[in-house]
């Protein structure tokens, strides 16, 4: 009943067109290449919504968008994927309009041709430097279509959201978390 | 540091109570067949209009029936994280957007609405608002006087009060950083009983001291008999010959974003619509009532909100007390209503995860304002929209998938507003001591003096997604008012083509409110309701 259409992608190639962004083709193409080259995977239960290629390119940008946020040294890495899980269950938490909208902006992040078009990042994301990474952020932040500042706008609220929802992240910002509640 | 959270199951929880004593409350989600429910009266929501409808309907010995799509969180529920409650009691989780997400809209989902995590902040309907409704859209009947007694009502039933408590210091900046530039202020009553100021309205009070639907009338009608059926999703009216013969929902999952397989029909004499300016008239959307003026959905309003940040030297710690104590409607009440848009300013509460994602700019700029939070105060200017031509407000429409988007273009006329409310913010703010200060933007530049954030502020580049915007309050798209031309709903509440369907929630408004909007809800609510009660009554 509620499943019938799925009017963003053709919203997204047209509004992708009109900003003279490489083309609706690319995108188009992407996505058949990315459903057709979805591997099966073995299925990691921590994670509802993302699969393995959309994972990298968060576990790429969030060393970035959270650069002097995350914990150093060994804990790092454990914060990292705190974050990525975070994403995951931040996405799984939305309708499903705006779960296609996510999807299909990981899509598009996800496979080469668009990731080096549209993003500006001609290395794999594990490969990517953060320097580059945080110039295709940046360029996307200061966009002047709409569309890339939106998108860029949804990758910063879902980290964000991910790392500073999480009690790991308060002791560094002098958040006590919730008070304790005794009665009497 | 981090401190555990306690519990304590020792802190009654009256919700779970009722529940022992055999409320009538159905969880759809768990539904193993479809059903069927009637009633007297079937309530689409149970938010400010909805819980307020309820208890007035319940009270007069008419069999309820209320119909939420959030779940039954209580007191017991409510572990003031934000990574739990966005997503349990907000709609989208907390990340609602504009179609083009420029932005972002904070609207509870969970039984009692927004009154659940909305702050407390309770304002009478301003007269001029009042007077503009009468004289531009001939609502009679609903003058600051006519008002009073409801008011008065709704204000006796929630607690509604002064606020004894000094300001947090959030709160304080404003009030000193205005009253150094000569600007008045005013402090904020709030529906509370024995609130225990920590600070955590946002994420569901868990002390029961907000006076919210979920701790006052829902129970009450729940007493009375009332049935509520909880994550259920109004899907459509069924009408025919101008009457609505029943309502069709889906059940939705444990999460609540997906539907399931079961259908839930609800058969009654007289259906409400409570469901909050989004899903009102995207409930009547979906349903293709009638609507030959093409009336419902249209001019919806946002108050859209600027927000600017500032470092004090003193702490602030901004996520605890009482999140809104103080305001100011100067920019209000010395602007021509129907002239360039005017704006209230009030402060929000700041909790990692809001404000983690409101600020602008990334990495080590980001992260230093983050560490910064005890220092942190936040400053919000709520334009008033909805009263001059070139502000016709936001478009409710359907997605493919019949959920509801809100197009809400932001044009010159709210940005020379918005720059103007930016440019007040930071002044305010350096006039209490602010170190620095920084208007929401993209370009996430701050400012150490009022003299380069006023040239900085004149030049910034004012566009969607590039000025952080915000709202908490949605308001119209199913006018109230006499013209069906004009308005979706009769003086009465009751739709204007359909005999039995009445609108009682804050789509009613014509404009917004040019306040927080909830205790105007509470009183429109109670009025629409107590009336149709009257001629309700079994006799």
């Amino acid at each position: 009943m509620t499943e019938t259409a799925a009017p963003s992608p053709r919203i997204t190639r047209r509004t992708l067109l009109k900003a003279g962004v490489a083309g609706g083709l690319t995108l188009l193409a992407a996505q058949w290449l990315y459903t057709r080259n979805s591997a099966p995977t073995v299925p990691d239960a921590r994670f509802v919504t993302l699969d393995p290629r959309a994972r990298a390119v968060v576990a790429a940008i969030v060393p970035v968008l959270l650069e002097g946020a995350l914990p150093a040294g060994d804990a790092a890495a454990a914060a990292g994927d705190d974050v990525v899980i975070g994403v995951d269950k931040a996405i799984a938490g939305l309708p499903a309009a705006a779960r296609k909208e996510v999807g299909q902006l990981f899509s598009l992040l996800a496979l080469a041709p668009s990731r080096c078009l549209v993003a500006g990042v001609w290395s794999p994301w594990q490969e990517a430097s953060p320097a580059a990474i945080a110039a295709f952020l940046a360029r996307w932040r200061d966009s002047r279509f709409t569309l890339l500042r939106s998108a860029y706008a949804a990758l910063h609220q879902l980290v964000m959201a991910a790392w500073y929802g999480n009690a790991r992240a308060w002791p560094a910002i002098g958040y006590p978390g919730p008070p304790s509640l005794t009665s009497g | 540091m981090a401190t555990a959270i306690l519990r304590q199951s020792t802190l009654p929880d009256p919700f779970r109570d009722g529940l022992g004593q055999g409320w009538s409350v159905i969880d759809a989600s768990t539904l193993a067949a479809d059903l069927t429910l009637e009633a007297d009266v079937a309530i689409v929501g149970t938010g400010a209009g909805g819980g307020t409808a309820a208890e007035i309907m319940a009270d007069a010995g008419l069999k309820v029936v209320m119909i939420e799509e959030g779940p039954l969180m209580t007191s017991s529920d409510f572990s003031m994280r934000e990574a739990e409650a966005y997503p349990q009691l907000y709609q989208e989780s907390a990340a609602r957007k504009t179609r083009d997400k420029a932005i972002n809209i904070l609207q509870g989902r969970c039984v009692g609405g927004g009154t659940t995590v909305n702050w407390t902040s309770s304002f009478r309907t301003p007269p001029r608002t009042l007077d503009f409704w009468l004289s531009e859209y001939g609502l009679s009947g609903f003058s600051p006087v006519d008002l009073v007694p409801w008011f008065a009502r709704m204000e006796t039933r929630l607690n509604i009060a002064p606020w004894a408590v000094a300001p947090n210091e959030n709160n304080d900046v404003l009030r000193r950083g205005a009253q150094a530039l000569g600007i008045p202020v005013g402090a904020i009553r709030r529906n509370v009983k024995g609130c225990w100021n920590i600070g955590y309205c946002g994420t569901g009070c868990p002390t029961d001291a907000k006076q919210s639907m979920l701790v006052t009338t829902i129970p009450a009608a729940l007493q009375r008999g009332a049935t509520l059926l909880t994550r259920a999703r109004a899907w459509t009216f069924e009408h025919q010959g101008g009457r609505v013969t029943s309502l069709s929902c889906v059940g939705l999952d444990t999460r609540g974003t997906d539907p399931t397989a079961r259908r839930i029909s609800v058969r009654a004499k007289t259906f409400v619509s409570s469901a909050g300016a989004i899903g009102t008239p995207a409930l009547l959307l979906r349903s293709k009532a009638p609507d030959p003026h093409g009336v419902a959905g249209k001019r919806t309003f946002l108050h859209p909100s600027l927000a600017s940040a500032a470092l004090m030297p003193e702490r602030v710690d901004g996520f605890a007390g009482a999140p809104q104590t103080i305001y100011s409607d100067h920019f209000l009440d010395t602007l021509p209503l129907d002239g360039a848009v005017g704006y209230k300013l009030e402060a929000p509460p700041l909790h990692p995860l809001l404000v983690a994602t409101t600020l602008p700019s990334f990495g080590s700029e980001h992260a230093g304002w983050m560490r910064e939070l005890p220092h942190m105060q936040v400053v919000i200017a709520l334009l008033r929209d909805g009263f001059h031509p070139a502000s016709g407000g936001g478009t409710v429409g359907l997605r493919g998938d019949g959920t509801p988007v809100l197009d809400y273009p932001l044009n010159d006329y709210l940005w020379d507003g918005a720059r103007r409310a930016l440019l007040t913010m930071a002044e305010i703010q350096f006039a209490a001591g602010a170190k620095s200060v920084m208007p929401l933007h993209s370009t996430g530049v701050s400012y150490s003096t009022w003299r380069a954030a006023q040239a900085g502020i004149g030049a910034l580049q004012l566009a969607p997604l590039a000025a952080t915007v915000v709202s908490a309050h949605v308001m119209g798209g199913c006018p109230l008012g006499p013209d069906a031309k004009r308005a979706s709903a009769d003086p009465t509440g009751r739709h204007h083509q359909l005999e039995n369907l009445y609108v009682f929630d804050g789509s009613l408004f014509p404009t917004s409110i040019g306040a927080n909007p909830q205790l105007s809800i509470y009183a429109f609510a109670a009025k629409l309701a107590a009336g149709l009660a009257a001629r309700l009554r079994p006799s």
